[in-house]
């Protein structure tokens, strides 16, 4: 325990030294702001609408404030986690392989899963400030209208599993290279497929697409922002992220018995 | 304290150490000597217990490095060639945080710290980050991390190498220093090196042990005979035919015309006896001048390949 802390505070405290967290969690604030700037001021813009002219308030028939505000702000926040995950967990292997510092670490009596789930926790650590930080775009909801406050917490709930999914295929592809840019590249590349994964249930026959939409990182997203607290969705994402980690420490310990 | 057995590696089809056996007592430093790609840095990788060997055994304080590798990691400190280091961390976090995960008491850890950086004088140093200090001083934080746990056996890779002269011989000094009673091992390749700080030197090539003994019995075993250079004005011909004839003159080599005019020989004599008191005579005596006479010590590369070129030859 005491190393797995050791190696977490030490990776903590090298996010916070270096630029990386401020940069990241700075822009995702931004891009994420602009998004719920726009989607409130639609929303407004139509209930004013709808509020004077009855026609459309009948095309409008939903107008609710988790399916209309809520809801398209945790798919986009989740689509900018995409964006800036990868950038996050990218050093955390690559890095001290390519200075070597890896060597050092290796040799102390250390486990290699001390290390692996240290520098794990200090990655979701960062990522679960990034995220709450935006907190603050609910409690405006909720200041200045009546929004179901249900799927509000299952929308996070998910929005961190998804993330913490996310974190640990990419420190699964930063302990396959030296590279931090290459590390990066195959974590975009892995997340996006898994992400539209479910394009694909549209032409295949029903019990592959069952299946696909199944892996599919998205379907899973939608049933927790919806309030719907299934545990074959949170299962998924547990799962995804015991595989990619377990994956990860062989890769560590490739070590050992590659020539 | 040390023992290796049999240790082979092999990198897919490359053999890198293909039969090593040695052991190191108790208190003793090791020098490991060898050409680069010799497969120091992988038996001592296999020592530290970053891979396993292919075949083969390798124990500490009797401890198996694959099979008990945390207990033999809590004895060791080891100093990689590349100094690995955390450059942006600054040099006392990194040390209390290299002391706590080597498994140092957290009552401890300011103590050994403060001590370790006594030993290597980076005490001036603590607040700054080390990607702000010199080659020397990164290598003295390297040896502080090796340290900073009292390990019994410290391993260290090329302590010397990219270092000005000055760091170097500062360097030398403090591994000797610190040594005390841990049980050393040293890889270098530099021979003078060795005589100065190891009891005990391990030469390996291409993988294979070479040879193992004391620096001094190792050069007198490969010298056998000694080597003069000379400097002198003549006709460079007629010179060495004249020196050909003086009693225990084995070869004379004509090095070639020098920069101030004068011409280079070396004179090499049979095993056991000394014609250097001839020599001048010889020389002078034919009317030309000698200008300089200069006993040569075999460096390492001549040792390596003589020792080297032995061994093939036996092989073949």
């Amino acid at each position: 325990m005491r190393n797995i802390y050791l190696i977490f505070s030490k990776e903590l405290k090298s996010y916070f030294t270096s630029p990386i967290a401020y940069v990241v969690i700075t822009i995702f604030l931004i891009i994420t702001g602009y998004f719920f700037y726009n989607i409130l001021a639609t929303f407004s813009l139509i209930s004013f609408q709808a509020e004077t002219n009855p026609i459309i308030a009948r095309q409008y028939n939903l107008l609710n404030i988790n399916e209309s505000v809520v809801r398209p702000l945790f798919g986009n926040i989740s689509m900018i986690m995409l964006l800036m995950m990868p950038l996050l967990t990218m050093r955390l292997f690559a890095e001290e392989k390519k200075t070597g510092t890896i060597e050092l670490l290796l040799t102390y009596p250390v486990k290699d899963v001390e290390v692996l789930v240290g520098k794990f926790l200090a990655c979701v650590a960062v990522f679960g400030v990034m995220l709450f930080s935006t907190i603050t775009y609910p409690v405006l909801l909720i200041l200045l209208g009546e929004p179901e406050i249900g799927p509000i917490v299952t929308g996070y709930l998910g929005l961190f599993l998804l993330g913490v999914a996310f974190i640990s295929l990419g420190i699964f592809t930063s302990s396959l290279t030296e590279n931090q840019i290459v590390s990066a590249t195959i974590a975009f590349g892995a997340l996006i497929i898994f992400w539209l994964l479910s394009y694909s249930m549209l032409f295949a026959p029903p019990e592959i697409g069952r299946l696909i939409s199944y892996i599919s990182m998205t379907e899973h997203l939608e049933s927790l922002a919806k309030g719907v607290l299934d545990t074959e969705d949170i299962l998924y994402y547990v799962n995804f992220t015991l595989l990619f980690l377990f994956l990860t420490l062989r890769s560590i310990e490739s070590r050992r018995w590659r020539g | 304290m040390i023992e290796v057995k049999e240790l082979v590696k092999e990198y897919g089809d490359f053999r890198a150490v293909d039969g090593i056996t040695f052991s190191v007592e108790k208190g003793e430093i090791l020098g490991f000597l060898g050409p680069n790609g010799a497969g120091k840095t992988t038996t001592m990788r296999i020592l530290t217990c970053f891979f396993p060997p292919t075949g083969g055994t390798a124990k500490v304080s009797g401890f198996d490095c694959f099979t008990e590798s945390l207990e033999v990691r809590k004895r060791i400190g080891y100093l990689p060639e590349s100094v690995p280091l955390y450059l942006d961390m600054k040099v006392k976090d990194y040390l209390e945080f290299a002391a706590a995960l080597k498994g140092v008491e957290s009552g401890e850890v300011d103590r050994k710290v403060a001590r370790v950086m006594g030993e290597c004088g980076i005490e001036h140093m603590a607040g700054r980050l080390i990607k702000e200090l010199s080659k020397g001083y990164r290598q003295r934080v390297g040896l502080a991390q090796a340290l900073v746990n009292d390990p019994e056996v410290l391993i260290l890779d090329e302590p010397t190498i990219g270092l000005d002269p000055r760091q170097i011989i500062e360097i030398r000094k403090l591994i000797k220093e610190l040594a005390g009673r841990r049980t050393v091992i040293l890889s270098t390749h530099i021979l003078p090196e060795v005589s100065m700080v190891c009891k005990r030197v391990i030469i390996i090539n291409k993988g294979r042990l070479v040879a193992v003994d004391t620096p001094d019995n190792l050069t007198a075993r490969v010298q056998g005979a000694g080597r003069v250079a000379l400097g002198v004005r003549g006709p460079a011909e007629a010179i060495k035919e004249r020196l050909e004839t003086i009693r225990g003159v084995k070869k004379v080599v004509i090095d070639g015309r020098r920069d101030d005019g004068t011409m280079g020989l070396s004179v090499e004599f049979e095993k056991g006896v000394d014609p250097r008191p001839e020599i001048p005579e010889a020389i002078v005596g034919s009317g030309w001048d000698l200008l300089e006479m200069k006993t040569q010590e075999l460096s390492l590369e001549d040792i390596f390949i003589r020792l080297i070129t032995r061994e093939e030859g036996m092989v073949q």
